[in-house]
């Protein structure tokens, strides 16, 4: 059991910015060091985990679906999920409610849930260290 | 003395805050602070040697570049700036367990 929670705060939508890509890494590395992850979603990045996201092909350059293989942010949340459990670690992650009617995302993949801005001080409080990603 | 963590995911063509960013993190290592400034993304664009930017004059702070940033732009460490070392992204995670304070600037 690990002994170290640490909280991220991310804001941008899925498929436009790097920062997406890096905090990935950074939730899967501190998962694979068997620490606890919090992530507090909101605005654009409520949408991270919609359930009803869909890969694609692509007609421009002749790619059927598979060849395409277009990432989907869902999944790799799913697959963060399965490597913390595997890792014996937790990865709780809420998306803010207020930003989720907004965008009319509810509709998340399971272990992902609601929750209010006051989850994130919460967590910050109690985590040993806290990273907010805002949107430039 | 604080342990600062600060992250700068732009380069100074980015962005003219970019140069603000790193006076602020001499400022703090001046001060007397522990201060790393770990660049990834296009942050990363200023540690070559080649770059005409404001890394030189951080002398006082400890300069990462992400490994990651700098293979996807095709960035050798051979063209990095003096003082400039490369780093996993687990050096954030790191930074954060120790409970430095982690800043994306």
């Amino acid at each position: 059991m690990s002994t170290k929670t640490l909280t991220f705060s991310i804001m941008d939508s899925p498929f436009e910015q790097a920062r997406t890509t890096t905090a990935f890494r950074m939730i899967h590395e501190a998962i694979e060091r068997g620490y606890n992850v919090n992530v507090f979603a909101y605005e654009g990045a409520v949408s991270l985990a919609f359930a009803h996201q869909k890969p694609h092909a692509n007609a421009v350059h002749g790619r059927s679906v598979e060849e395409e293989d277009h990432p989907l942010t869902k999944d790799w949340i799913a697959a963060l999920q399965e490597k913390a459990k595997a890792k014996g670690s937790q990865l709780d992650w809420i998306n803010c409610g207020l930003c989720v009617d907004e965008r009319g995302v509810n509709d998340a993949i399971d272990g992902c849930r609601r929750g209010k801005p006051s989850d994130l001080w919460k967590w910050a409080s109690e985590s040993d260290g806290t990273l907010i990603i805002a949107t430039k | 003395m604080a342990k600062y963590f600060l992250i700068e995911s732009r380069s100074s063509f980015d962005s003219t805050q970019v140069t603000q960013n790193y006076q602020l993190a001499s400022d703090l290592a001046n001060a007397g602070n522990e201060t790393t400034l770990f660049l990834v993304e296009n942050g990363v664009l200023a540690a070559r040697a080649a770059a005409a930017n404001g890394l030189a004059s951080l002398n006082a702070v400890n300069v990462l570049a992400d490994d990651f940033s700098l293979r996807e732009r095709g960035i050798s460490e051979t063209e990095l700036g003096n003082g400039v070392q490369v780093a996993s992204i687990a050096a954030v995670v790191d930074a954060m367990a120790e409970g430095q304070k982690t800043i994306w600037l």
